[in-house]
């Protein structure tokens, strides 16, 4: 067997595939910025240098270990050197520590901690750049970043979007999005798994604990709270307990203490989620329409179907997500059975994620103005809030939630874990079909692979489902499915890596070994509900016979059903072709967006350029080329004037033409 | 004629074929970005946001990296050029024979204030480079494809209004 020398000492190699991994087996916690085990070695920021026999000093992580290699990690030189990054780092660094979001959990405030660093001996860099605060999810302020690319790497490799990436070069680089555009104006889909790597306050969530605190401050308010099946695992861990601790019990109490007046579980809409989404799935199995059904629990992955497949649209499942199901659920529940109007009803949840709070403020999610879920919280978050107030949440003794939405089944629970939604749904197909009530486990689902298969006979078909997570693999899994590689039936997809367990609101930094501890805490958890089929959930049995009648049905369609649209990825001008800036003109834009342009719109434009130019009509029209006008499924679209074509083919071009021709008269 | 953004955009039908024609050359392959946006560059003398994020949604590439390769190269421009080019050397050898006072010289006549690269009538963009490779001649400048040697900042002064009443006179 290979071995090395580390600090004196041997240390066997098994297969590892760089020093820095074989040196913190050797339990010496080498400090890294920029090294990930998920992402690609970058080797950018010096912290993991080594020294090798002879004197040459290397990159730990980009540098594969050798049999009988003699290496030292903490000599005199290796000191200073470090020293030194961390001191140039921090003098290119917004040092205002005690005011930043990060502070106490900020990388590089710990490491200038441990190093020792007491003074900075460079000067302090001037140029500020202001933050970035449009998006209602991520907050980016660049004068905390220290250009280690984590982020940049974690959008690209892991979510395949790549909403940031350096730009400018020397002294003036910055990590940005396209042409300096605010996050809120690009395609960022606000999963937040850049927040959760990020070592410093270059990128945080958006903090809405200022609006929770004023409503819970308010004596007109009825505060209500749901809380996330995957926060109840992760809740301990900004409180010194280890991650996958199940600790909804003591959850309860510190929420109670800081003044909300109900205290729900989301896991009860995660149930009411399951009955309406297997429901619309075995209609769809009947009709063999819109197959396969796409989940819709997580909005990331909803706002990446929006921007990036508007063809997949109609096989989305309409459910809303269990947050929206609960906040529409409860808020009219509450105004018809105890005559509280909703305006006075302020519904907060706490979620894993950083995509929720774009999902609870979208507009179809407020009716008459008034959101379904008025402010969202991520795990975070609420751990701050429960330090500010003081509780000392490791002593704090178990209460139960309130009823009747805070009885779930373990079905409802394991929503927080790739692999959850479609066993939940598994469970409750199989209970319908058999009536069998043994509850058996899906084995096949459930695990931290990219892509997992399962099948189940329904009345002699064969229904096959996947299940996917991280959005890079999402994408790798819809090309399989567009090329006819492979056919599903149901597919469920969760943008962050391990599901809602691995969220961007969850504490970070974000790391595997973490999400599988949270994930076996789920699943110990459904272990312990007495039921753990959604169907067999009493009050949800109770809800449909008082409240929403049946599955699918009128009621449930208005209250926990939506619709979505085609969405633009990023904001812009557009490209001239024909300008003219005379008196009367007549404005003709041409989308030559992905979609349209694979439906040939650039030929399109091309003709009716030419068209414009033969029939001498160029000096009455403004022709342009432009991005997304959010009809993707019914391209390629033209809009005339004020009118809007879709479905204009190169065929329609003299139609079109003739369209033109009238609005000029 | 000066070439203003206005001159741009009425030729701008005929550019946009061109692009598509140069995505077309380079089938649109992904590790041809940089000659692309080079030819792209030659047929619109700069890089337009709204081509780059064309060229980005055509090729498949996240816009930001565009954005990030269009940015990181100094051959790259974002902002339109003026008809003359001027590069200034401050290679060792011209800045030791003070090219610092020739920049100066030149920003004084062509009015450009704090960090504008460009004169506002588009006919002159002033750039400074690390070497033109014509040491002997310190200091040296470029306007275009033409080199001036021995510099002194009263000779350039008239260069640049040679230029300037040639161009006066085409009005």
């Amino acid at each position: 067997m290979s071995e090395m020398i580390i600090d004196g000492r041997k240390v066997p190699i098994n297969g590892e595939k760089n020093i820095l991994e074989v040196v913190r087996k050797a339990g010496i916690d080498l400090p890294t910025f920029c090294y990930h085990s998920e992402l690609s070695v970058y080797g950018a920021c010096r912290m993991c240098l080594i020294e090798v026999d002879g004197g040459n000093i290397m990159a730990s992580c980009s540098t594969p270990p050798r049999d009988g290699m003699v290496i030292r990690t903490n000599t005199e030189r290796l000191r200073r050197i470090r020293k030194m990054a961390l001191e140039l780092l921090l003098a290119n660094h917004d040092r205002d520590c005690t005011t930043c979001e990060k502070s106490g959990n900020c990388k590089l405030q710990s490491l200038a901690e441990r190093f020792g660093i007491n003074q900075v001996r460079f000067g302090h860099r001037e140029k500020t750049s202001p933050k970035d605060t449009s998006s209602p999810s991520i907050v980016r302020d660049p004068n905390k970043c220290i250009l280690c690319g984590d982020c940049v790497r974690m959008c690209g490799e892991i979510q395949g979007i790549g909403v940031l990436d350096f730009a400018y070069r020397g002294s003036d680089v910055v990590v940005a999005p396209a042409f300096n555009k605010k996050l809120k104006d690009v395609n960022c889909v606000n999963c937040g798994q850049c927040v959760a790597i990020c070592p410093t306050g270059a990128l945080t969530i958006k903090s809405e604990i200022s609006k929770v605190w004023d409503a819970l401050n308010d004596p007109e308010f009825l505060v209500v709270v749901q809380v996330a099946p995957a926060v109840r695992v992760a809740v301990g861990e900004r409180f010194g307990m280890k991650p996958g601790e199940l600790l909804m019990g003591q959850m309860v109490s510190a929420l109670r203490r800081l003044g909300f007046d109900k205290v729900f579980d989301t896991s009860f809409s995660a149930d009411l989620t399951v009955v309406e989404e297997a429901t619309e799935f075995l209609n769809r199995v009947e009709s063999g329409e819109s197959l396969p059904q796409f989940t819709s629990c997580c909005p990331a992955w909803v706002k990446y179907v929006e921007q990036f497949h508007p063809e997949l649209i109609p096989n989305l499942s309409t459910c809303r997500s269990p947050q929206q199901m609960f906040g529409s659920l409860v808020k009219k529940f509450y105004e018809e059975k105890l005559g509280i109007s909703r305006d006075k009803i302020f519904m907060v949840s706490i979620m894993p994620c950083t995509a929720k709070k774009f999902e609870a403020q979208r507009p179809e999610f407020a009716p008459d103005g008034i959101r379904d879920v008025d402010a969202v919280l991520t795990t975070e978050e609420i751990s701050r809030m429960i330090k500010e107030a003081g509780i000392v949440f490791e002593e704090l003794d178990v209460e139960s939630l309130d009823m009747p939405f805070g009885f779930a089944t373990g079905a409802g629970v394991i929503f927080g874990v790739t692999g959850g939604v479609s066993e939940a749904v598994l469970r409750t197909a199989y209970l319908r079909l058999t009536g069998d009530h043994s509850q058996p486990q899906f084995d096949e689902v459930r695990g931290m692979d990219g892509v997992k298969e399962a099948s189940l006979s329904i009345s002699g078909k064969e229904i096959r489902l996947a299940v996917v997570h991280s959005l890079s693999a999402t994408k790798e899994l819809l090309k399989q499915i567009a090329d006819g590689t492979v056919k599903y039936d149901l597919v469920e997809v969760m943008a962050c890596p391990g599901g809602c367990i691995g969220g961007g609101g969850q504490p970070g930094p974000s790391d595997s070994k973490k999400r599988v501890m949270r994930a076996k805490g789920l699943y110990s958890a459904d272990k312990m509900h007495q039921l753990h089929t959604s169907d067999e959930n009493p009050l949800i049995q109770r809800i449909y016979k008082e409240f929403l009648d049946e599955p699918s049905g009128e009621r449930s369609h208005e209250l926990l059903h939506t619709s979505y649209g085609s969405r633009k990825r990023i904001s812009g001008q557009d490209i001239e072709i024909i300008n003219n800036r005379g008196a009367s003109k007549l404005e003709v834009s041409v989308c030559v967006g992905t979609n349209c342009y694979l439906k040939g719109s650039y030929d399109l434009l091309k003709v009716l350029s030419d068209k414009a130019e033969t029939e001498g009509l160029k000096d009455k029209i403004e022709l342009k080329a432009t991005f997304c006008m959010e009809r993707c499924g019914k391209g390629p679209t033209v809009k005339v004037g004020e009118r809007v074509f879709t479905g204009m083919t190169l065929d329609k071009a003299d139609e079109l033409f003739n369209h033109i021709k009238n609005s000029l008269k | 004629m000066a070439l203003t953004k206005e001159v741009m955009v009425i030729e701008g039908g005929r550019s946009f074929e061109k692009v598509n024609k140069i995505l077309e050359k380079y089938s649109k392959a992904q590790d041809a970005l940089i000659p692309i946006l080079q030819e792209v560059q030659a047929e619109y003398r700069y890089l337009p946001e709204e081509i780059l994020t064309y060229i980005a949604t055509t090729m498949d590439i996240p816009p930001a990296t565009v954005f990030g390769v269009a940015t990181f190269y100094a051959q790259f421009s974002m902002e339109p050029k003026g008809k003359y080019v001027i590069k200034v050397c401050d290679g060792t050898a011209c800045h030791v024979r003070r090219s610092n006072s020739i920049l100066k010289k030149i920003e004084e006549v062509l009015e450009l204030k704090g960090d504008e690269k460009t004169t506002r009538d588009h006919l002159f963009t002033l750039e400074t480079v690390s070497c033109l490779g014509a040491c002997g001649l310190a200091p040296v400048m470029m306007i275009n494809d033409q080199v001036y040697g021995k510099l002194t900042p009263d000779k350039v002064g008239e260069i640049i209004k040679e230029l300037m009443e040639k161009e006066a006179a085409k009005i």
